[in-house]
């Protein structure tokens, strides 16, 4: 399969768009805000249905549990942050009311990674895919494009459990899926080669598509999967990726521990014993820089996925 | 047929002595000091039914205080949710009786706790709720002193102001001690080295400059608590209400009252041969002052 690249939209603006149509559709359905939502596009709740939008200020402990705890009479709430505050800030809420509970509330972590309109390492998410899959009774969603952000969270809204959205604030993200459904669990191959495995999810999806564009040139037959759900992983899928090639690369806007780098190194170690080479952010913070300053500090623009790789492969 | 509710409250105690003693684990002097305001909420207050626990109507119960569960699964297997006899399988590998109050696997808790702070932030979102699916059910959350030291209560309590939950009802059981707490000064010391305090204080005050309508009562006299939630329920005003229940942790055992070791302890055969002596004894007077004059009313069960 090739990819054919569609028009940009916003990550996040389709999520407000997306998240009105629900809520408009079904009054069990209410939203909950950080005092982020302007920047988020959850204002966009509070603008077409007001009523399901509830302002928790900043206070983000108690947003969680008030979820909870709307879930528990039958609401299904939708409670959105930036992803480092809606995480680690609120761990322990997240682990008792609302993993242990089983809660049907969907965590929804807006400016995931580095991209985060230049507000340096306090506001960077770079640990959110670690310690929201090592919850037990949690599924974890990291979309690569607005229209799989789409149909991401009409599969969220039709699940019964809590669900975590690791979303993009980056801006320039062409449509590169044309799926209208998402299945939770299910990874997509994007390319089918022989040479080298790319394994990526959410953000870094796109930047992939585009360092393949320079490994072809160079000769390689690359195999891209993408993979939108970090829990439960599609193991299978990994697998087979790892079967059909001589390496196995992965990578993620992510810290390389935690993330999907370690999945897919524990997965294979397991299962089918690879060399995994994890392209992430390494044990270092960030810093403030403009998007592209920061991807390519951090190896993860098109020529320095494509340069990490040859230099593997031809060396 | 009614039953006094310091009888039942009593024979609560019995049973949380009883159950800890035999298990030879669990918590003592919190229980002890929450099971007058569980009777009354369980035993007169609240709109439930034990043999529809999940009737969507019914008042909602947080346990925020959640090492406290032992008084409430005494009360709720008095109350006929389940059982007495599973009150034996308290903290075992496999209860539905976890050490911490857990709703996925007691149906008739309506919400799990253990990590303190957290339980009237879920109150609140139960009393939002409400009012959005225009039920007319009360959320009741009881939460102790030692538990308000934790942030999220205040991040909770601005919330429920905000939303002008009126049907959420806080009781905090202010037992001046928690699991070990602080030294007090030479000039606060009793004879009894033993004693450490909470530090709660002015706990009226802080509640009232938050917006909340306040009540506050002896947590040990039920009919200053029955007028208290009557009230907090019949006023519909848009505030939040906080009742402060002044109690006594280990209350009813002499030799635990006041005592922060008693948090958390299990007795010996002697100290629990005292113990129940101790509380039948409370049972046997009562029974005498309640012939001499039956005044608290409870509804039938």
């Amino acid at each position: 399969m090739t990819t054919t690249i569609g028009k940009v939209e916003s990550m996040r603006s389709v999520f407000g768009k997306k998240l009105a149509e629900i809520t408009q559709s079904d009054s069990m359905v209410v939203t909950l805000d950080g005092d982020l939502g302007n920047s988020t596009r959850l204002a966009t709740i509070e603008k077409e249905v007001p009523e399901a939008f509830y302002q928790m200020g900043i206070a983000e402990q108690n947003m969680i549990c008030v979820a909870a705890g709307m879930a528990s009479v039958g609401l299904q709430p939708w409670v959105c942050s930036f992803a480092t505050f809606l995480t680690k800030r609120t761990y322990d809420q997240l682990v008792v009311s609302i993993d242990q509970t089983m809660a049907n509330v969907k965590l929804c972590g807006a400016y995931s990674g580095l991209l985060t309109s230049n507000t340096g390492k306090t506001h960077h998410s770079l640990d959110d895919i670690g310690l929201m899959t090592m919850l037990p009774n949690m599924t974890v969603i990291a979309p690569g494009d607005a229209n799989e952000t789409r149909a991401a969270m009409e599969a969220m809204y039709n699940y019964n459990g809590p669900v975590y959205i690791r979303l993009t604030r980056a801006e320039d993200i062409p449509n590169f899926t044309t799926d209208q459904s998402f299945t939770i669990g299910q990874g997509k191959v994007l390319e089918e080669g022989t040479d080298v495995a790319i394994i990526t999810t959410g953000s870094m999806t796109y930047q992939v598509i585009k360092a393949v564009k320079i490994l072809k040139n160079k000769g390689l037959s690359l195999y891209v999967l993408h993979l939108p759900t970090l829990k439960p992983i599609d193991s299978e899928a990994i697998i087979k990726a790892a079967k059909q090639t001589n390496y196995v690369f992965t990578v993620e806007e992510h810290y390389i521990r935690g993330g999907l780098g370690s999945i897919v190194a524990e997965l294979l170690s397991e299962e089918y014993p690879t060399t995994v080479i994890r392209i992430g952010v390494q044990n270092e913070y960030s810093e403030c820089g403009k998007n592209e300053s920061l991807l390519d500090k951090h190896g993860l623009t098109p020529e320095k996925i494509s340069g990490r790789i040859i230099s593997k492969v031809y060396n | 047929m009614s039953k006094q509710l310091i009888t039942i409250a009593t024979e609560i105690r019995k049973g949380i002595v009883e159950t800890v003693y035999r298990k030879q684990q669990g918590h003592l002097g919190g229980p002890l000091s929450v099971t007058d305001i569980l009777t009354a909420l369980y035993f007169h207050e609240m709109k439930v039914d034990p043999k529809n626990p999940g009737w969507e109507e019914r008042d909602r119960f947080i346990l925020s205080k959640g090492h406290s569960g032992i008084a409430q699964y005494v009360t709720l297997a008095k109350k006929g949710y389940f059982p007495e006899e599973e009150l034996l399988t308290f903290d075992d590998l496999g209860t539905r009786l976890q050490a911490h109050p857990d709703m996925t696997k007691l149906p008739c808790l309506d919400f799990s706790t253990g990590s303190l702070g957290q339980g009237l932030s879920a109150g609140v979102g139960m009393a939002i709720a409400a009012k959005r699916l225009d039920k007319n059910f009360y959320t009741y959350v009881v939460i102790g002193d030692g538990e308000s030291q934790e942030g999220q209560i205040w991040e909770a309590v601005n919330i429920a102001q905000k939303y002008n939950l009126d049907n959420l009802i806080g009781i905090l059981d202010l037992n001046g001690l928690q699991q070990f707490g602080w030294t007090v000064s030479d000039e606060e010391q009793s004879e009894d080295k033993r004693v450490r305090r909470a530090p709660e204080q002015r706990a009226l005050e802080k509640w009232q400059g938050f917006g909340w309508q306040t009540f506050e009562v002896d947590g040990h006299n039920f009919n200053q608590l029955l007028s208290a939630l009557q009230s907090a329920r019949t006023d519909k005003n848009g505030l939040p209400k906080m009742i402060i229940a002044h109690t006594v942790k280990g209350k009813g055992v002499s030799f635990m009252e006041n005592q922060y070791e008693w948090h958390s302890k299990s007795p010996t055969n002697k100290e629990y041969e005292q113990a129940m002596d101790e509380l039948n004894s409370i049972l046997l007077s009562f029974k005498s002052k309640q012939r001499q004059n039956t005044s608290i009313e409870v509804k039938p069960s």
